[in-house]
């Protein structure tokens, strides 16, 4: 997994394909930084992921529960537009902030 | 295309997802489809497939069963396992209803396969197993010259 680390701010980079098999990989990754730190905003980059299932908003919203339990916050950026409407469908748009859609180049 | 059809078998196991989607996808491309259209069928017979593993086998290694047939411009997925069943469809379908909020499941699957696919009929047995029946039509939203 790559992420950086920075002032309390984690940054995931999200595989390509974010389903069951990958989720539980990045999940226990994730748990672990979350264990050895504080996360004041965990925040999921999509630039790389062109497909993700209800596996994906299942793992986003278990680190959402704990990144909150201890006052941090989730966001999601670069977002392809599938991606974004699967986030408003499942209501997860309601508690992880989304980066406003067009940000994307590659047209994934 | 008239008509065409194909049958996977293969292992419950993760590591097959996206084996499934791809595979179901590569069948499709006769049909000329969209980008769009290959990604709402990935989208669901992921979520299919993954229920099969994780609530039809409940990870126990068993096999899974997709059939696929092309009808025109429509193409009908049946995604099928022989696992344990659903004891209530309707309650399952429901958005948000998990079985396994332990596991992190979102309860969103049937959700998604019904909104990426134009229909969705789910059969099932208590320890019988369960199939779904996905429909969609490609080129819906295509013009075509008489």
């Amino acid at each position: 997994m790559e992420y950086e680390l920075l002032n309390g701010r984690l940054t995931v980079r999200v595989p390509r394909e974010l389903d069951d098999h990958s989720a539980k990989e990045l999940k226990e990754e994730i748990d672990r930084k979350l264990e050895e730190q504080w996360i004041r905003t965990l925040i999921f980059d999509f630039s790389d992921t062109g497909f993700m299932d209800s596996s994906g908003i299942g793992m986003i919203l278990g680190r959402y529960k704990k990144v909150s339990y201890g006052g941090g916050k989730v966001e999601a950026i670069h977002l392809n537009e599938r991606i974004r409407q699967m986030m408003r469908l499942s209501g997860l748009c309601q508690v992880i902030r989304l980066e406003k859609g067009g940000a994307r180049k590659d047209g994934k | 295309m008239e008509s065409n059809h194909m049958k996977l078998i293969f292992d419950s196991v993760s590591a097959n997802e996206g084996f499934a989607r791809v595979a179901v996808a590569a069948f499709m491309t006769q049909l000329n489809p969209t980008v769009e259209e290959v990604a709402d069928v990935k989208t669901a017979v992921s979520e299919a497939v993954t229920n099969c593993i994780i609530h039809g086998y409940g990870g126990k290694v068993s096999s899974i069963e997709i059939r696929c047939e092309i009808s025109g411009r429509e193409l009908i997925v049946d995604v099928c396992d022989s696992g344990v069943g659903i004891e209530d469809v309707r309650a399952a379908m429901e958005p948000l209803f998990t079985t396994k909020p332990e596991l992190e499941r979102s309860g969103m699957g049937f959700a998604f396969m019904e909104a990426f696919m134009d229909e969705l009929q789910v059969t099932s047995e208590p320890n019988q197993g369960t199939t779904v029946h996905m429909k969609k039509k490609i080129g819906a939203g295509m013009q075509w010259e008489d």
